[in-house]
C-alpha cells in the first residue's frame, strides 16, 4: 500500500478549484507518508488536463476516456474508479468535497468496504494514520476522524485548503488506462443540461458574496446588493426568509437547506443571523454586517458592523469601490 | 396522574407551532402596524383543520379533543393575538355553542360548514350599554309569524366584518331581565344586518373588531338556539369555552415573552456582563417562567375537565383571570428586559402588551373574575346543571364518520 | 407505486449543542426533529403517491424514541412505518447503516423508489444514499431538485440533479435510490393523520429479523473512527461598528479596513 491518489473531477473538460486543492493536500500528506501523488481523470477528452495536473503537484497521472465517462454518472465512473484503487491499494483516495465528489467518495466507500471522511478542513498524519478533522451538525461541532482499514477516503471542503501554485518544470508520467465499459451497460442517462445562468459566480467557489435577508424588503431590493456583487465580482446568495418569500430562487440560498460558502469575505446586507443562515458560513474569513438593528445577532460574527439602512450603505460602497478603481464593472 | 402530554396532543402542538411560526411570524409585524387582517388567514387555518379542531368528524371537525383546543391557542397566540382571538370566537364562542345546544338541523346547517372553514362565525353579546352586565343588552328579538325580527347594535365584536354567521344574544322578552334573553344564529345576508370596523385599537391590530347593528332584520324561528328565555345560559355557557380559549393563548403570550426575554438577556452585555447575569433581570424572568407554568397547568385542567364532561365555570375562570393578569406583567417585564428597544415597535413585545393588555377586559374582566373566584370561595355561587351540558369528549364518537347520505 | 422514505431524527437545528469530556453530544431542552432535508423526500414521495397510488413506508434506523420522527412522518401521510432498532447496530457509519437500510428494503419487498434527504443535518455526510444505491444494487439519484416525469409501466423516472454548474437532467430506471434537495413546500401532518399515527403500532426490526449477522453491523463492522467530537474553536471576534458623518465616509472607512485584511 503505497501513495495518494487524488481524484480530479471535470465538467465540461474544466477542473474546479476544489480539486486542485485536494491535490495539494495529497502532495502534503505524500510527502509526509513518503509515497507518490497519483492523480486520475476520468471523462472523453481530457487527456490535455494530464500535463496540468503534474505542474499542480502530481508525480503520475492516469487518465481514463471512454463515450460513456464525458457526463458523470455514479455507476460508470465506480465502474472504473473502484477496481483501479482495489488493485494499487493507496494509502488514501482524496477529491473534492462537490456534488459529484460526494457522490463517488460515497459509492467508493461502499465497494471497497472502507469510509470516507467527509468535509475535511484539516488533515495530518499521525503514527502513519491520516487524522482529519470536520464539522458536523452544520458546524457547531467538529470531529476528528479517521478510518480504520484502508483505503482512507476523504472528501475536502472547498476553500479550506490553499489551491497549489502550478509548477511547470515538473516532470510526471502520464498512463492511459485502458477502459472496457460495454456499451449501453449502465442504467442512467444524462438527458440534457441546464447551466446556471451565465456569467454568474458560483456561490460555493466565490471568493466574495454578497447576501440578503428580510431586511432589503422585497425582491426589487436586491439590485443594490446584485450592483455591489457585480463590482466586487462577488456571488450572490440570500437567507431562507427571503428565498420562501419568493424574492430570489432557491438556488442563491445559503444556510440550513441551502448552499454552504466559505468565501474570504461575507458581507450581510438586511440578515439578522438567525443561526440556520450562520451555519452555511463555514471558515469566512471577514464578515461585514450592515443592518438597521444594533441588537441583530449577525454583529456577533461579523469583524465589521454598520448600523444604517442597507440602501443608503450599498450604495455608497459600490461608489467607492469604482471611486477607487477597485470595481471589477 | 399523567402529567405528559400523549402523542396526539405532542404532535397537534408541533403542527401549530410550525405554521404559526413558519408562515405567520414573518409577516405579522407588518399587518399589525397596518392594522390590516391577514388576507389568506382563514383559508390556511381551515386548509390545516384549525377551524373544526375539537368538533366531531361527523359535523364537518378534526375529531381532537379540547386539550388540542388549548394548546393550539397556546401555540397561535405565541406568534399573535389575532391568531388565537379567530380561535375564540369562531370555534369556542360560536361553533361549540352549536355543537352543546344546536338542533341536529341547525348542527348539519351551521356548525359543519363552519367545522370546515368554509364560513366564519363569530359571537354578538356586547353592546354599547352593555359589556359585563350581560343582562342590560337592548337589542330586541319580537317574534312575528315564523320570524323573529331583531334590532338593535352590538360592539366590540371580533370578526364583525369578516364573519357570516353571528351567535346574537337578544332579548325576547325585556320585562324579565335575564331570563328574557334567546340567542339566535343570524347569516350576514339576512335583511338589515350591517357591520363596521372598530379602529385605533390599543392592541389586537392585525384582529378585526367591528359592531353589527340589526335594522328589523328577521330570523327564521329554526334558528333560535335553544328555548326562548335560555340566551342567557347559552351566552354564559358560551363564555366557558372562549375564557378557555383566552386563558390558553395567555400562557402562550407569557412563553413568546419569556423566550424572547431569555434570548435577549443572553444576547445584550451591560456593565461587562450579560444582562440575564444581574440579579434583578433574573427576578422578572423567574417570575415569567413560574407564571407560564402556573398558567399551562390551570388551563390544562379545564381542559381535561371539558374532556371528562365535569362543569368548570370556576376553573376556566381561574384561569383566564390568572393567565391574562400574568400576560400583562410578562409583557411589562419583557419591555423592561429590553429597554429602550423593548419600547420600539422593532421588537416583538411591545406588541404582545398591547395585545396583553385586552385580554384582562374582554371575557370577563378581571374584577369579574375576581368577584366570581370569591363567591365560590364564600359559598354564595352554585352552578346549576344546564339543560344542555357541552358533550364530554368520547374519542369513538368525536371520530365517527358522517352516515352517508 | 411503492416508496420507501428514509428519515433521519435530529436535534433542532436552532438547537444549542454540547459536548461533554466523552464525546457525548447533548441539546438540553431543544426537541429533535425529523431531519429537514428528509422532510422534503416525504412531501415528494406522498405527491408521488398520491399521483400514481401505492404506498408510501417510512423507516428509520435508532433507539426506540426515534419512534417520534416515524409517527411525524405517519401523520404527514406514509401509511406505514418501521423502526430498525437493535443494540448491535450501534456505531454503526454510513456504510454499514447503508448496509441495515438495505436489507429492510429487501425484506419489504416490492419497493419502485427509495427517497431521503439529500443529508442529514447532524452527520452532514451524505454518505448513504450513495453507499445504499451500491448496497441495492440500483442506480442513484443524488440531489433532486425536481421529478420531471415518471413512467411506472415503463418502469423509468427522469429528474433535475442540482449540480454546482447547474441541473442535470437524468433517466433511470426504477428501482432507483433518491436524495432530496430543497424541492418542495412539505406538508403540515392533518389532524386525520396524527390520529392515525398516535394509535399506530410501529414494527421494530432488529438485525436478526434482517438476516444480518452481529459482525456485520455496528462499530466492530464500520471502518470509520471519531476519536474525538469537540466544539470549534471559537475565533475572537469584536465587531468593530464603523461610524461616519455620510454613507460616503461609512463607505470609505470601510473600504480601507477590507483593503488592509487583504479580501477585497
Amino acid at each position: 500500500m503505497s501513495g495518494i491518489w487524488v481524484w480530479l473531477e471535470q465538467f465540461q473538460g474544466q477542473v474546479p478549484s476544489v480539486s486542485w486543492e485536494a491535490l495539494g493536500v495529497a502532495r502534503r500528506l505524500a510527502e509526509a507518508m513518503a509515497g507518490p501523488v497519483t492523480a486520475v481523470l476520468l471523462g472523453h477528452g481530457v487527456a490535455a488536463r494530464a500535463e496540468e495536473a503534474i505542474a499542480m503537484g502530481a508525480d503520475m497521472v492516469r487518465v481514463a476516456e471512454h463515450p460513456d465517462l464525458a457526463d458523470f454518472r455514479l455507476e460508470p465512473y465506480l465502474a472504473v474508479l473502484a477496481p483501479m484503487v482495489a488493485e494499487a491499494q493507496p494509502q488514501a483516495v482524496l477529491l473534492g468535497g462537490t456534488a459529484r465528489g460526494r457522490e463517488l467518495v460515497g459509492g467508493l466507500a461502499a465497494e471497497l468496504g472502507t469510509a470516507a471522511l467527509m468535509d475535511v478542513i484539516e488533515v495530518s498524519v499521525e503514527d502513519g494514520r491520516i487524522m482529519a478533522v470536520r464539522p458536523i451538525y452544520e458546524g457547531k461541532l467538529f470531529a476528528r476522524v479517521t478510518v480504520e482499514r484502508g483505503p482512507a477516503l476523504l472528501a475536502i471542503r472547498g476553500r479550506a485548503f490553499p489551491k497549489p501554485e502550478p509548477d511547470p518544470s515538473r516532470r510526471g508520467e502520464v498512463i492511459a488506462v485502458p477502459v472496457d465499459l460495454e456499451a449501453s451497460g449502465f442504467p442512467t442517462e444524462v438527458l440534457e443540461w441546464i447551466p446556471e445562468a451565465a456569467g454568474e459566480i458560483p456561490l460555493n467557489e466565490a471568493r466574495i458574496v454578497v447576501g440578503g435577508g428580510r431586511g432589503v424588503g422585497g425582491p426589487e431590493g436586491f439590485e443594490p446588493l446584485r450592483e455591489l456583487a457585480r463590482a466586487l465580482g462577488a456571488a450572490l446568495g440570500a437567507t431562507r426568509a427571503v428565498v420562501d418569500a419568493g424574492w430570489i430562487p432557491y438556488k442563491y440560498q445559503v444556510g440550513q437547506t441551502g448552499k454552504t460558502i466559505s468565501p474570504d469575505l461575507y458581507i450581510a446586507c438586511g440578515i439578522s443571523g438567525a443561526i440556520q443562515h450562520l451555519s452555511g458560513l463555514r471558515g469566512v474569513k471577514v464578515i461585514v454586517a450592515i443592518n438597521k438593528d444594533p441588537e441583530a445577532p449577525i454583529f456577533k460574527v461579523a469583524r465589521y458592523g454598520v448600523v444604517d439602512d442597507l440602501f443608503k450603505i450599498v450604495p455608497a460602497l459600490t461608489a467607492e469601490l469604482r471611486r477607487r478603481g477597485l470595481a471589477k464593472v | 396522574m399523567d402529567f405528559r402530554l400523549n402523542d396526539e396532543h405532542r404532535m397537534v402542538q408541533q403542527m401549530v407551532r410550525e405554521f404559526a411560526e413558519r408562515e405567520v411570524r414573518p409577516v405579522i409585524q407588518e399587518h399589525d402596524r397596518a392594522q390590516k387582517p391577514i388576507p389568506w388567514l382563514f383559508e390556511r387555518m381551515a386548509a390545516l383543520g384549525l377551524l373544526g379542531i375539537c368538533i366531531p368528524v361527523k359535523y364537518g371537525g378534526a375529531g381532537m379533543d379540547y386539550i388540542s383546543l388549548g394548546l393550539a391557542c397556546e401555540e397561535l397566540e405565541r406568534v399573535d393575538s389575532s391568531l388565537r382571538v379567530v380561535m375564540s370566537v369562531h370555534v369556542a364562542l360560536n361553533s361549540l355553542s352549536l355543537l352543546q345546544w344546536g338542533t341536529e338541523e341547525q348542527k348539519q346547517r351551521y356548525l359543519v360548514p363552519q367545522a370546515r372553514g368554509e364560513k366564519i362565525a363569530a359571537y354578538a353579546l356586547t353592546e354599547p350599554g352593555a359589556g359585563s352586565d350581560a343582562a342590560a343588552i337592548r337589542t330586541t328579538a319580537r317574534r312575528q309569524g315564523d320570524v323573529y325580527l331583531l334590532n338593535g347594535e352590538k360592539t366590540w365584536i371580533s370578526l364583525a366584518d369578516l364573519a357570516d354567521h353571528f351567535l346574537v344574544i337578544a332579548k325576547t322578552d325585556p320585562e324579565k331581565g335575564h331570563r328574557g334573553m334567546s340567542a339566535f344564529i343570524v347569516e350576514r345576508t339576512f335583511p338589515g344586518v350591517k357591520t363596521g370596523t372598530i379602529h385605533g385599537k390599543l392592541g389586537v391590530r392585525a384582529g378585526n373588531t367591528g359592531w353589527i347593528v340589526f335594522e328589523n332584520t328577521p330570523v327564521p324561528a329554526e334558528n333560535r338556539l335553544g328555548e326562548e328565555g335560555e340566551g342567557f345560559y347559552i351566552a354564559m355557557a358560551a363564555l366557558d369555552n372562549g375564557r378557555y380559549t383566552v386563558a390558553a393563548g395567555a400562557t402562550g403570550l407569557i412563553r413568546a415573552c419569556l423566550e424572547a426575554s431569555v434570548q435577549y438577556a443572553n444576547q445584550r452585555t451591560t456593565f461587562g456582563k450579560r444582562i440575564g447575569e444581574h440579579q434583578l433581570v433574573q427576578e422578572m424572568i423567574a417570575k415569567m417562567a413560574a407564571n407560564y407554568e402556573i398558567a399551562r397547568l390551570l388551563y390544562l385542567r379545564a381542559g381535561w375537565m371539558k374532556n371528562m364532561g365535569l362543569r368548570n365555570t370556576r376553573e376556566t375562570s381561574l384561569a383566564k383571570w390568572f393567565a391574562t393578569e400574568a400576560a400583562v406583567q410578562a409583557a411589562l417585564d419583557a419591555i423592561q428586559i429590553h429597554g429602550a428597544y423593548g419600547y420600539s415597535d422593532e421588537y416583538d413585545v411591545e406588541r404582545y402588551l398591547r395585545n396583553a393588555k385586552g385580554e384582562v377586559i374582554y371575557e370577563g374582566t378581571s374584577q369579574i373574575h375576581t368577584l366570581i373566584q370569591a363567591e365560590y370561595a364564600l359559598g354564595y355561587r352554585r352552578d346549576r346543571p344546564l339543560r344542555c351540558e357541552l358533550p364530554a369528549y368520547d374519542p369513538e364518537v368525536w371520530r365517527a364518520e358522517p352516515a352517508p347520505a | 407505486m411503492n416508496i420507501v422514505v428514509l428519515v433521519k431524527q435530529t436535534p433542532d437545528t436552532a438547537a444549542n449543542l454540547t459536548v461533554d469530556a466523552s464525546g457525548r453530544v447533548s441539546w438540553g431542552d431543544a426537541p429533535l426533529i425529523v431531519n429537514p432535508w428528509d422532510e422534503f423526500a416525504i412531501e415528494e414521495s406522498l405527491r408521488l403517491k398520491e399521483k400514481f397510488g401505492g404506498k408510501v413506508a417510512a423507516i428509520t434506523m435508532g433507539p426506540e424514541s426515534a419512534k417520534e420522527a416515524l409517527k411525524q412522518a405517519v401523520a404527514m401521510g406514509c401509511d406505514e412505518a418501521i423502526l430498525l432498532h437493535d443494540p448491535a447496530f450501534e456505531g454503526s457509519d454510513a456504510v454499514v447503516t447503508a448496509t441495515i437500510l438495505a436489507a429492510a428494503v429487501r425484506k419489504l419487498g416490492a419497493v419502485d423508489l427509495v427517497f431521503m434527504g439529500k443529508e442529514s443535518v447532524d452527520g452532514n455526510s451524505a454518505q448513504v444514499p450513495p453507499a445504499l444505491a451500491r448496497r441495492l444494487g440500483w442506480p442513484l439519484l443524488a440531489y433532486v431538485g425536481k421529478i420531471r416525469e415518471v413512467d411506472p409501466a415503463g418502469r423509468s423516472i427522469v429528474v433535475e440533479r442540482i449540480l454546482e454548474e447547474g441541473r442535470q437532467v437524468v433517466r433511470a430506471p426504477l428501482p432507483a435510490v433518491l436524495s432530496a434537495m430543497q424541492m418542495n413546500e412539505p406538508r403540515y401532518p392533518s389532524f386525520m393523520g396524527i390520529r392515525k399515527a398516535a394509535r399506530m403500532a410501529i414494527p421494530i426490526w432488529t438485525a436478526a429479523d434482517l438476516g444480518l449477522a452481529p459482525d456485520q453491523v455496528g462499530a466492530a463492522a464500520s471502518a470509520a473512527r471519531w476519536p474525538a467530537i469537540f466544539a470549534p474553536p471559537k475565533p475572537e471576534v469584536r465587531c468593530e461598528f464603523i461610524q461616519g458623518e455620510s454613507p460616503e465616509e461609512i463607505a470609505r472607512i470601510l473600504v480601507d479596513r477590507l483593503l488592509a485584511e487583504k479580501v477585497l
